[in-house]
């Protein structure tokens, strides 16, 4: 086996130091009926040559990824991300360490930590955000239970039902094992696609915890973030913003400035491969008087013992290390390599670019709308959007099955998780779109395929 | 220029910050930040500027990013690669950090990962565009349960401890399921913090499970703590001493005539490859933990993988999706009602999947089986060769890794903390110190197989060099690391004035 540095003589040398004749000896403590019984039923190992053909071939049959045209999103979204995210993200001294308990010894990975918390509360227009975590969707449940240490006594969370259905259904089971918090969804107004403000309104009472909403959400629609987080307040209440689609940031008024006490989401955007939905980077920012409810690790700043500047894992007396059962979490392990991912990128396209390219997802979004419109097909929400919008078609499923067959993936078909959404689909536009992808999606969804083909090939 | 605009205040702040910068190891990317500067070319030059502010309005936009970074590429390359520079990692140095399996990382497994029929693939393509994916996720569970002697895994949690919660999780619906009300967990002293941490968020009552004198359960403790309301023993094994629980059978048959199930906790899977199968053992609840015994790499702290295994009266439970095989391929069923759901989007942190598999496939059967055999033989080897000066924290024999005291303190001064630091002069890293904590001043060593005989000589230099210092000149070891770029870091000061970001004004 090619990872295994001893000879015969070494083991036969480390036998001896141990005072053992055997390995077999050393395994002495486990029963014989357990050991007798330990046979792995695999087959027999591969060279690297074996293993890159065998996954290949797996890769190849993936035909999702080669798609003549994609649009699909819905919490997953395709950027481009530069070669230097990639070559970063590999350097072993990055990608092999692991959590920098040892501050001494691990500053490069404390130090590109600090400078993503810092690039988090740049965009969040929050005061503290820490180091990663899992996903978008459990941060937001993360964040919740954050606000119940924050407001013990309240007891109901408002969710909107255009939050992500993979966000709702985390955050139930999060919530399973509390006796106290009841989920409570909150409905969408069928024109707009934004939250319903008027029943948030009428569930905004003394017992109400915290709003969790989507900015944007799960139709791409922009929330009307500031009024959500006004009846959160008025009655008391936290108000939780949750983006999916990290890059809207780069445009959108922040929700710490509209504010929100605490904004989650998903960081997949930033330099990140869609790799079939994972990993990305969840993350969370709030305000500084609320640090200490914070889950996750914090890095923070401070000395060597001859004033230089250094980095450290701190105010871990929040952590499960530590605190064990009265932890504010029990995340461990959290998505450090891909929060370096996004600061790399970040620090790539940077204060102009993400701008830019932001206001690019935009106006690509608005041009294949409207092409659509103007094709025939029918907006479902008048809300304004990001890089994702919704549309009507009647005979939906076929539509999308015969796309499909020619490599075409038109968006994402919502009636799974919505049924009240029939025939209406999502598409999401982004840079990575190229012009003809829309040509052939316009020609595709309008029935005029021969047209679209013509376009394309043109 | 920016600076012109400086308030006189502002300027010197500034030349503060500058002289601050200058004595340490690298600049903060936004302070190597000038205005005007990119390091993308989005789109064609001759593009016109975008409109999406123009189009949604200045209701909905901001105006800027204020302290965002500006960089050329070469010069964030530079950046990046100068803080690669500052870490110790498992692939230059000795890393033998206890429980958590520093292992060689295979760096085919990462190229392959990257391939683009996987890495450009969408978690929502149709399942007929993923069949490959979906193949090998349904291959790799298989190969989990195989090797675990486990029914039935789920690749869904995104680490071990989300694994631990999600098995948790499944106990407690098991019982509801049941009708049966069980709030307890019974969780030994030698425990992992996440361990009580995902009990209390799975609703669970914590009760201690005390190990006896020899670092191990023993079953008539465990039986005097068992009640018709404890769903669960958690324990892990080898524990984290090092120690094969060996009333592991007894244990696992005092709980199932209680009713109880025994949930395994996989961190210490290393062991176990080939040695002894969790669910011969009686385990009906086990996670795994990819980026420790399955060699995916730590990333500086993740990302992770944490499958979940059970056995077969307990697959109902486990997570949504599931690769489920019909007649024309490879399909996601959602359709699980009895499921206790899902604990993220999508389907697990699939890049890490591909690796572990390409990692089980090179490997099989025969290289498990070694791998485990050779990371019992290292960490007894380091044991026996230190046991003079850093004698076991237990008699019990070892597996895949030991647990060491000293009796420094007391004699010199000298503490675990400051051995740590230490050994980072000889360009090792420590191993887990001050865990666990029934063990005062503990130092967890997990020599791993893939460490040469060599390196592990080199480490039992090193330590027996330190504690001959901590004898004769105890303050070399008590200040040190010496030959880092910094000295010993203040982790007392940054608790206790938190500065948790940078601010054009200075960290703050």
């Amino acid at each position: 086996m090619r990872f295994i540095p001893h000879t015969n003589d070494d083991i036969a040398a480390m036998l001896e130091a141990i005072g053992a004749a055997s390995i077999d000896d050393l395994l002495a403590p486990v029963p014989e009926k357990l050991r007798a019984q330990a046979a792995i039923g695999l087959a027999a190992g591969l060279s690297e040559a074996q293993v890159v053909a065998e996954l290949e071939e797996m890769a190849r049959k993936n035909t999702g990824a080669f798609a003549a045209a994609n649009f699909l999103g819905f919490g997953c979204y395709r950027h481009f991300a530069p070669a230097i995210v990639r070559a970063i993200i590999a350097r072993s001294e990055f990608a092999t360490a692991y959590t920098p308990y040892q501050a001494e010894a691990s500053q490069g990975t404390l130090q590109a930590i600090f400078e993503f918390q810092t690039l988090i509360t740049q965009l969040t227009g929050l005061e503290v955000a820490n180091a990663s975590m899992y996903d978008g969707a459990s941060a937001t449940a993360e964040a919740v239970l954050m606000a119940q240490r924050l407001a013990p006594v309240r007891r109901r969370v408002a969710v909107s039902r255009a939050l992500w259905p993979d966000y709702r259904e985390t955050l139930r089971t999060y919530l399973s094992g509390s006796e106290t918090l009841e989920l409570v969804e909150v409905a969408f107004d069928p024109a707009a696609g934004s939250t319903d403000l008027r029943q948030l309104t009428a569930m905004a009472d003394d017992d109400l915890l915290c709003v969790v909403a989507g900015y944007p959400n799960a139709f791409g629609v922009v929330e009307p973030l500031g009024e959500i987080v006004e009846i959160a307040h008025r009655a008391g209440a936290l108000a939780i913003a949750v983006t999916a689609e990290a890059l809207a940031l780069g445009l959108l008024k922040a929700p710490g400035d509209l504010g929100a006490d605490i904004a989650v989401g998903e960081g997949q955007s930033f330099g990140l491969a869609q790799s079939f939905g994972g990993p990305g980077v969840g993350f969370m920012a709030a305000r500084m008087a609320q640090v200490r409810q914070m889950p996750g690790r914090l890095v923070g700043e401070t000395r060597d013992l001859e004033g230089r500047r250094a980095f450290c894992l701190t105010l871990a007396t929040r952590e499960q290390h530590i605190r064990r059962g009265r932890a504010t979490s029990n995340i461990c392990t959290n998505h450090s390599l891909c929060a370096l991912a996004a600061t790399v990128y970040l620090a790539l396209v940077g204060r102009q670019g993400l701008r830019r390219l932001a206001e690019r997802n935009v106006e690509l979004a608005y041009n294949a709308r409207e092409r659509l419109q103007a094709a025939g097909l029918r907006l479902r929400f008048s809300g304004p959007v990001f890089n994702e919008f919704t549309l009507t078609l009647p005979g939906l499923a076929s539509r999308l099955a015969s796309a499909e067959a020619s490599g075409i993936l038109c968006g994402v078909a919502l009636e799974r998780w919505y049924p009240e959404l029939r025939d209406t689909l999502l598409v999401s536009v982004t840079e990575a779109n190229r012009a003809t992808e829309i040509d052939r999606l316009c020609a595709v969804l309008s029935g005029d395929e021969d047209h679209g083909n013509r376009q394309a090939s043109a | 220029m920016a600076t012109a605009k400086l308030a006189p205040e502002q300027i010197h702040e500034k030349a503060a910050a500058g002289s601050q910068t200058e004595s340490s190891n690298q600049p903060l990317i936004f302070e190597c930040s000038v205005r005007g500067k990119m390091g993308v070319d989005l789109e064609p030059a001759h593009e016109r500027e975008p409109r999406g502010a123009e189009i949604l309005g200045p209701d909905l936009c901001r105006d800027d990013l204020p302290g965002f970074p500006e960089l050329s590429e070469p010069e964030v390359m530079r950046h990046f690669l100068r803080l690669s520079q500052l870490n110790f990692s498992p692939a230059l140095q000795f890393y033998p950090l206890g429980s958590c399996t520093m292992k060689y990382n295979p760096v085919v497994n990462d190229e392959l990962a990257g391939l683009a029929g996987f890495a450009a693939l969408h978690p929502l393509v149709p399942a007929a565009m993923a069949q490959g994916a979906l193949e090998l996720m349904a291959r790799l569970e298989a190969a989990l349960a195989a090797v675990t002697g486990m029914d039935a895994v789920s690749l869904h949690p995104a680490a071990g401890a989300q694994g631990e919660l999600t098995g948790l999780l499944i106990a407690r619906a098991h019982f509801r399921k049941r009708g049966e009300h069980r709030g307890k967990v019974l969780v030994p002293d030698t425990a992992h913090g996440t361990n009580p941490a995902s009990c209390r968020l799975a609703g669970f009552e914590v009760v201690v499970a005390p190990s006896n004198r020899h670092g191990f359960l023993e079953a008539a403790e465990i039986r005097s703590l068992l009640d018709p309301t404890v769903a669960a023993l958690m324990v892990t094994n080898p524990n984290t001493l090092g120690v094969f629980e060996p009333e592991i059978l007894e244990i696992a048959e005092e709980l199932h005539r209680n009713g109880s199930l025994l949930y395994m906790d996989g961190a210490n899977m290393n062991a176990l490859f080939g040695v002894a199968q969790p669910g011969q053992m009686g385990a009906d609840i086990l996670q795994l933990n990819l980026h420790k015994s399955f060699s995916t790499p730590h990333g500086g702290g993740g990302p992770g993988a944490g499958p979940v295994a059970v056995k077969r009266e307990l697959e109902p439970f486990l997570p949504v999706p599931r690769v489920k095989r019909e007649t024309d391929g490879w399909v996601l069923d959602y359709d699980r009602p009895d499921s206790v759901g899902r604990l993220r989007a999508f389907h697990g942190n699939f890049a890490m999947l591909v690796r572990a598999y390409a990692y089980v496939l090179a490997l099989g059967a025969n290289g498990l089986a070694q791998a485990s055999q050779l990371a019992i033989l290292a960490a007894n080897y380091v044991r026996a060769r230190l046991r003079a000066v850093f004698p076991p924290a237990t008699e019990a024999p070892a597996l895949h890794e030991c647990v060491l005291t000293h009796d420094l303190e007391q004699r010199t001064g000298v503490t675990t903390l400051d051995i740590a630091k230490r050994l980072l002069d000889f360009n090792i890293h420590p191993p887990t110190i001050y865990f666990p904590l029934v063990v005062p001043g503990a130092l967890m060593i997990e020599p791993t197989e893939t460490e040469s005989r060599a390196t592990l000589d080199e480490f039992v230099a090193a330590m027996k060099r330190i504690y001959a210092e901590a004898e004769k000149e105890p303050e070399t070891v008590k200040q040190a690391p010496h030959s880092l770029r910094l000295r010993r870091i203040d982790e007392a000061q940054a608790a206790r004035h938190p500065i948790l970001r940078w601010t054009s004004r200075g960290s703050g």
